[in-house]
Formats: C-alpha cells, sequence, structure tokens
C-alpha cells in the first residue's frame, strides 16, 4: 500500500512540476536561450523561475532538514555528499554547454516530449544515450583491474 | 546589453517557479526525495529493482503536463533554432554532464540551493557560466 501512494504522489508531484515548468516558460528553448544570451537582447525570466521555485524551495528543505521519516512513513533520502571536486565542476560546464547549445535541460525536454515535437524526442533520444554512456564507463572504470596497461 | 522586453514574462515565469517549488516540496516531504530530473530518469539506467515504479511514475507525470494545459489553455509554444546535428551534440552533453555532475537545473539549481548546499551552488553557477558562454560563442561570435 505504502509503494502505491509513494508512485501514486511522485506521479502527481511530476505532473505539477511539469505544468510549472510550461507556465514558466522553460519548455520554449528561443526563451531559455534568451536569458542565457545576456550579450544579446536579454530576457531575465528565468530568474524569476529560480527565485519562486527557490523561495518555496527553501522553507520546504528547512522543515525536510528536521524530519526523520516522509509524509508516507518512508525514509528521508537528503544528499550527503558536500565536496567540491573535479567531476562536479566538469560535468556541470559539459551540460551547461549542452543547455545552451539547445535550449533544453532535462525536466523541460521530457515535459516536450509530450508535445509530440520531433526536435524533443531527438534531444531526449540523444540525452539518454548520453546518460547510459556515462553508466557504462563508470561501471566499466569501477570494476577491479586484473591487467594493467602496457 | 538590452532587455527584451517583448519576451519578459515575470508574472507567468514567477508562478511557473512557486508551482516547480510546491512540486520540489511535495517531493521532498511527502516521498523524502530530491525533484532532481536527470538524477530521477538516470536511476532507471541502473535498474535497481523496487527502485523502478516511482522514477517512471514522475516522469509520467512530466509528460502528461502538455496534456494538463492542452485542455486549459490551448497548445503550447515552443520554438526549437537547433537543427538536429546540433540537438544530438547537446543532449549527449546535457546527458552525460547531468550525471558525471550528479545534477542539472532541478536538482542543483533548485533543490540544492534551496538547500543552501556550497556544492550544488558551484555547480550551478558552472552550468549556467557554461550556458552563457556557448550562447555568446554561438549568437555573436560563429553567427
Amino acid at each position: 500500500m505504502k509503494k502505491h501512494i509513494d508512485t501514486l504522489s511522485a506521479l502527481i508531484v511530476g505532473l505539477i512540476f511539469g505544468i510549472g515548468l510550461i507556465f514558466a516558460g522553460m519548455t520554449d528553448p528561443s526563451k531559455v536561450i534568451g536569458f542565457l544570451d545576456i550579450a544579446g537582447n536579454w530576457d531575465p525570466s528565468l530568474a524569476f523561475v529560480m527565485g519562486g521555485a527557490i523561495l518555496v524551495g527553501f522553507i520546504a528543505f528547512r522543515l525536510a532538514s528536521k524530519r526523520t521519516t516522509n509524509f508516507i512513513g518512508g525514509a528521508m533520502h537528503l544528499p550527503t555528499k558536500n565536496d567540491i571536486d573535479r567531476r562536479l565542476i566538469i560535468g556541470s560546464l559539459l551540460f551547461g554547454a549542452g543547455w545552451g547549445m539547445a535550449g533544453f535541460c532535462p525536466g523541460p525536454a521530457i515535459t516536450s516530449l509530450g508535445t509530440g515535437n520531433p526536435k524533443a524526442v531527438i534531444f531526449v533520444i540523444a540525452m539518454v544515450a548520453g546518460m547510459a554512456l556515462y553508466e557504462l564507463a563508470d561501471r566499466f572504470l569501477h570494476q577491479p583491474r586484473s591487467v594493467s596497461a602496457p | 546589453m538590452t532587455i527584451d522586453w517583448n519576451h519578459f514574462t515575470p508574472g507567468m515565469s514567477l508562478l511557473g517557479g512557486v508551482l516547480i517549488g510546491i512540486a520540489s516540496a511535495l517531493f521532498i516531504l511527502a516521498n523524502g526525495r530530491i525533484a532532481g530530473i536527470s538524477g530521477i530518469l538516470g536511476g532507471l539506467l541502473s535498474r535497481r529493482p523496487g527502485d523502478m515504479a516511482w522514477r517512471m511514475a514522475f516522469l509520467l507525470g512530466l509528460v502528461a503536463a502538455p496534456a494538463a494545459i492542452f485542455a486549459l489553455t490551448g497548445p503550447l509554444t515552443a520554438t526549437i533554432e537547433a537543427n538536429t546535428e546540433v540537438l544530438v551534440i547537446a543532449g549527449l552533453l546535457v546527458g552525460i554532464g547531468t550525471r558525471y555532475g550528479a545534477g542539472c537545473t532541478s536538482g542543483h539549481g533548485v533543490c540544492g540551493l534551496s538547500r543552501l548546499s556550497p556544492r550544488s551552488l558551484v555547480a550551478t553557477l558552472a552550468f549556467m557560466g557554461a550556458g552563457m558562454a556557448i550562447v555568446f560563442v554561438m549568437r555573436h561570435l560563429l553567427a
């Protein structure tokens, strides 16, 4: 039962999140690029998206940090990592480069699948391929090596 | 720099942002999880048993959002200028980068900054900086 409520809650949250992205203008890549184009005709709208989201998020995460279980009764999965390392910076730079090129980040791209736009489909297939490549490389690199390179 | 007043939508963007914040709030309080889209999607690929249903449900909710909006206000407007080659390269970069850097605009940009995480602040500055730099190169140097 708990598992079903967890799944249903995730569905509703995903829907609200997606509607938020659409209202915000995040599902329109030209608007996203208009925000990133600070040297051109700059559209500051997306700063308001971040502001609105963080305003609500800040209160929620303060409440969440005091809890040991979630409302459904399961565990709290709060991040524990706080190291600022090469992975974090290089990964974020690569992500930002792709974001600027197409104007899509993961949430809006997946949401746009629901519009049936073929360009969104191409982007999401490439994005999932990139994630799969990362997954494969990660598994390969973390396997104990028995033979050293010549 | 000039301000693009014709496309500036502070009210709708703030409303959208608040909804994104409410969704992130519900997800951490009800489900006990971070609403980080790249992590939710990427986690499907590691195929841990018992960890698939909520991920699929969340992504299904996202995909259903345009239909919900269509019913309320009509079709969405989206202009995607990138051609197929650019979309493929950009998609690969976003896929690899968000997994390597452990987050995207939602996980680091919204949830991480809401938690006042220095790690997420560095990630957000890095991806915003890289995004602005690429747009500068593509729009003002190459175009």
